[in-house]
């Protein structure tokens, strides 16, 4: 991977920077010392560091506007930063930056149960959301793993995803508003606690936009209804081809789980050592279904599901009988990177998504690299809408392994591409996947995604060297190249 | 008389916009133009029509998706998924009707580049929510295209939200993939005969916060037919023992605000797809207005609407969309729709009118100044000579 390379001409200002900032921001938040940048060289994807030139941490939007006029004036790069866990190097620090943390505007500011839906600052985690609301039964969807510790302001500028995305969407389909602020200063805001854009859906781009467009400074999400129960079954197949199958079925009969989770083999074993929940050691693929709403439908859909896997040769297949056994189900697969940690020194996680209906093919491509490149891989996978992410297992300390490592995911990443999927489900693109953009996109895409930019950003200032493995002066964008004096089509029926 | 041309191909729409950018020649992109009226007029004298560029090019339906040219009739969508048991679930009207043209005219293209969604909005998402990816042609005569074919994606920029509703002011969209789904094995509602405008928001209100799964949540201050006593309906769908314990439940959880009644399944079937086309005001010439706001401020800002213009209603999305039938007005009543939707936020469209009051009214809620101005720049980025429906959303 490539780090971008710092613009000697920014660092050299460094001292009239903070000043300015300083100026800024009376009560502090500005960290320019260098034993304190270090805490933020890395996000999510920890082979990479780079020390920050200076972090600031807003207390406010008035403070957000106003390092970003600054920085916007002085013609400085800014990279926004949630919680850091981002796992494809979004908020990686650059060395002629300003990391502008959110974490300190950390208020809920509305909860509108009438309406179904909370507002809340950047910086309030996924789960504080939840928790703020489930006394009244309700809940906050999206749940990506990191939810005790990832911020609902990085949510939206990666939409993130979770196991229960197949059911009941991404970050952005659970997004109804936000106040943002461009690179100038200015403030908008789009949505708010109604559905659709009176004009444009650009909430609909800032949400996945990787802090390339703006710093989002307050959050709308809708909240739902908790249903009223949840039973998850657990299927173990002796191949995976049969799992597959398994999946495909209970889709194609009509039923939207929940949560539709697959692991191979050496997933399940580092699972199982690692919390022991019961996984069947036998078995080549393993599928928890979760199953949610009134209890007499979860009832009926757990038979249904369950015909379904007895008549494909399912090896294991329990259903779980109460709360405490459907969790049991649930500790391997949430602890399935930490255990993958236990067998390996290192690993490095990939975020591809495929139609489901490839996944014995790929996976059996996916083996014949990991010979190749002489790397165990466990996969662990979100069967129900496609998205795999394998675990390459390596050791740091070893020469090279890391960059073997790194290419065999980006072979994985292009397998995924070949087979009709895409670079990322929900990861985002980021440092680490960038210089692959080009297998998914031509350049007249790519040029059409930068134009947004451009719109946002003319300058390139926010989160620059990130998602865009090439970068277009926006004067060179905007250029429309006319080619006058064509034969007028003469071929077309016309009226 | 504006020449019409139909592009048998991508490519071929692809040289058409070419050479109208290179011109500078304004094009008006339709399908099979029963939207047409919706949105400012269009000064052009060139018409694109998307009718060549139809077919469904992948269906496949243990993958829950679907690939088809922007010109294919949405029926013959709909007439596909449906003999394998799934629909799109965020229920595309018909607004043919409605707007003067035949029924059942809509294309793919349009539906999305309308970002039009039924009843289900609130718990199944709109069309936006279930575009995965697109091809297109900017206003540069380039064709591009984004996302993919898969549900989870986070690829670049997701233009495929942005091309929802933008009413081909970004692009012209040649094919499109969608997420499809299940259809609901069943389908009832429960009904609350004779509440006013008030109570009815507060029994969507509950039934939507609510466990017990409602996908439809409608009020009709007329009653239906017109005429009757108000008439609230609430949606369940799912397996047919689930829906039976919880139409029971629902009424029990109403039962202190009405008279709780149940239609069945065609009864259902026939209401929904009726608020759905918005049935109730077809034919009528007075202004149509489309309202976008807090569920919760739906019963009060329709009050506020007919005290001051008087008029016919019909609330869907528990509250969340309001259709407001009004008397004619020179301004067809947007300052009094706007006024009383501002307190609360949202956007009012001006579906019906006259072409000359939609020359004269905004028909989109005009957004304040910074927007106004970011959305200019994003669209010149896309269409930067102004070629594709200049002003269609003003």
């Amino acid at each position: 991977m490539r780090m971008p390379v710092p613009d000697e001409t920014i660092v050299a200002r460094r001292d009239d920077i903070i000043d300015a900032l300083r100026e800024a921001m009376p009560g502090g938040g500005l960290i320019v010392d260098e034993t304190e940048l270090k805490a933020y060289e890395c996000d999510g994807l920890t082979a990479y560091t780079e020390l920050p030139m200076i972090v600031a941490l807003p207390e406010d939007t008035e403070q957000v506007a106003a390092i970003l006029r600054i920085c916007h004036e002085m013609g400085v790069n800014v990279v926004p930063r949630g919680a850091g866990t981002s796992l494809s190097g979004g908020a990686i620090p650059r060395g002629d930056a300003v990391t502008l943390g959110l974490a300190r505007l950390n208020r809920i500011l509305d909860i509108d149960f009438d309406n179904r839906a909370v507002t809340a600052q950047p910086g309030v985690t996924n789960l504080a959301i939840t928790r703020a609301v489930e006394d009244r039964g309700f809940y906050y969807a999206p749940d990506p793993s990191s939810q005790i510790a990832c911020t609902i302001g990085g949510n939206v500028a990666e939409n993130s995803g979770g196991v229960h995305c197949l059911k009941y969407g991404l970050t952005t389909n659970n997004l109804l508003g936000v106040e943002m602020v461009l690179m100038t200063g200015e403030r908008l805001r789009l949505g708010g606690k109604h559905l659709d854009a009176g004009g444009l859906d650009l909430l609909g781009v800032v949400c996945g936009s990787e802090g390339l467009l703006g710093i989002v400074t307050e959050v709308t999400v809708r909240i739902l209804r908790a249903p009223e129960t949840a039973r998850a079954l657990l299927i173990g197949f002796p191949s995976t081809h049969a799992a597959g199958d398994c999946v495909a079925r209970i889709i194609g009969r009509g039923i939207i789980p929940a949560g539709l989770e697959m692991m191979d083999r050496p997933a399940i074993g580092a699972a199982e050592a690692f919390v022991k929940a019961g996984y069947p050691l036998d078995a080549e693929a393993l599928l928890i279904v979760e199953l949610d709403g009134p209890a007499s439908e979860v009832d009926e859909l757990i038979e249904r599901v369950s015909e379904i896997a007895r008549t494909l040769g399912a090896s294991t297949l329990r259903a779980s009988r109460d709360e405490a056994e459907r969790q049991k189900f649930w500790a391997g697969r949430k602890a399935a990177f930490p255990a993958t940690g236990m067998i390996s020194p290192d690993y490095y996680c990939m975020d591809g998504t495929i139609p489901r209906r490839a996944l014995p093919r790929v996976l059996d491509r996916i083996n014949h690299l990991s010979e190749r490149y002489r790397l165990k891989v466990a996969n662990v996978f979100h069967a129900g809408d496609g998205n795999l992410h394998p675990l390459v297992l390596y050791d740091a300390n070893l020469p090279g392994e890391l960059e073997s490592a790194e290419k065999f995911g980006a072979d994985i990443l292009r397998l995924c591409v070949e087979f009709g999927g895409v670079l990322t489900g929900e990861h985002g693109v980021g440092l680490e996947k960038r210089d692959l953009m080009e297998t998914m996109f031509d350049a007249v895409d790519l040029e059409h995604q930068q134009r947004l930019k451009c719109a946002f950003d003319p300058d390139n200032r926010l989160n620059p060297g990130k998602v865009f493995p090439t970068l277009h002066r926006c004067a060179e964008l905007g250029r429309v190249h006319v080619k006058r004096g064509e034969v007028r089509f003469p071929d077309l029926p016309r009226f | 008389m504006s020449e019409i041309l139909r592009p048998q191909t991508a490519d071929q729409a692809r040289e058409v916009l070419a050479w109208a950018a290179a011109e500078e020649k304004p094009v008006d992109l339709r399908g099979a133009g029963s939207k047409h009226r919706l949105g400012h007029p269009v000064a052009a004298d060139i018409v694109l029509e998307t009718a060549g560029l139809s077919g469904i090019s992948l269906y496949e339906p243990e993958e829950l998706v679907l690939t088809a040219g922007a010109g294919t009739p949405l029926a013959e969508i709909v007439a596909t998924l449906d003999a394998h048991g799934q629909g799109l679930a965020f229920e595309p009207p018909d607004l043919g009707p409605l707007l003067g043209a035949p029924p059942d005219h809509a294309t793919l293209g349009g539906v999305v580049s309308c970002n039009l969604a039924g009843p289900r909005r609130p718990t199944a998402g709109a069309v936006r929510d279930h575009v995965l990816g697109f091809h297109a042609v900017s206003g540069r005569g380039e064709a591009f295209k984004s996302g993919g074919r898969v549900v989870k994606n986070v690829t670049g920029f997701d233009l495929s939200k942005l091309v929802c509703g933008a009413f081909g002011t970004l692009g012209l969209l040649t094919r499109i993939t969608v997420k499809v789904l299940p259809k609901p094995e069943r389908a009832v509602t429960v009904t609350l005969t004779g509440l006013d405008m008030d109570a009815a928001g507060r029994a969507m209100t509950r039934a939507l916060g609510s466990p017990l799964a409602v996908s439809g949540a409608a009020h009709l201050p007329d009653g239906d037919p017109a005429g009757g006593p108000p008439l609230t309906a609430l949606r369940l769908e799912g397996p047919p023992s689930s829906v039976a314990a919880r139409c029971q439940g629902l009424g029990a959880l109403l039962s202190d605000l009405g008279a709780v009644g149940a239609l069945d399944e065609a009864e259902s079937a026939d209401l929904w797809t009726r608020l759905r086309d918005v049935a109730p005001f077809v034919g009528g010439d007075g202004p149509l207005w489309r309202i976008s706001l807090p569920p919760a401020a739906g019963p009060a800002v329709a009050e506020a609407i007919r005290a001051r213009a008087g008029g016919r209603f019909l609330l869907d999305w528990g509250g969340g969309l309001i259709w407001a039938a009004l008397p004619e007005a020179t301004d067809a009543h947007a300052a009094t729709v706007r006024g009383a939707l501002a307190p609360h936020g949202g956007h009012a469209t001006l579906v019906r009118a006259s072409e000359s009051q939609r020359r004269a009214v905004p028909v989109f809620e005009p957004p304040p100044g910074p927007l106004a101005e970011l959305t200019r720049r994003v669209r010149q980025g896309f269409d930067p000579k102004g070629i594709l429906n200049p002003g269609r959303m003003g």
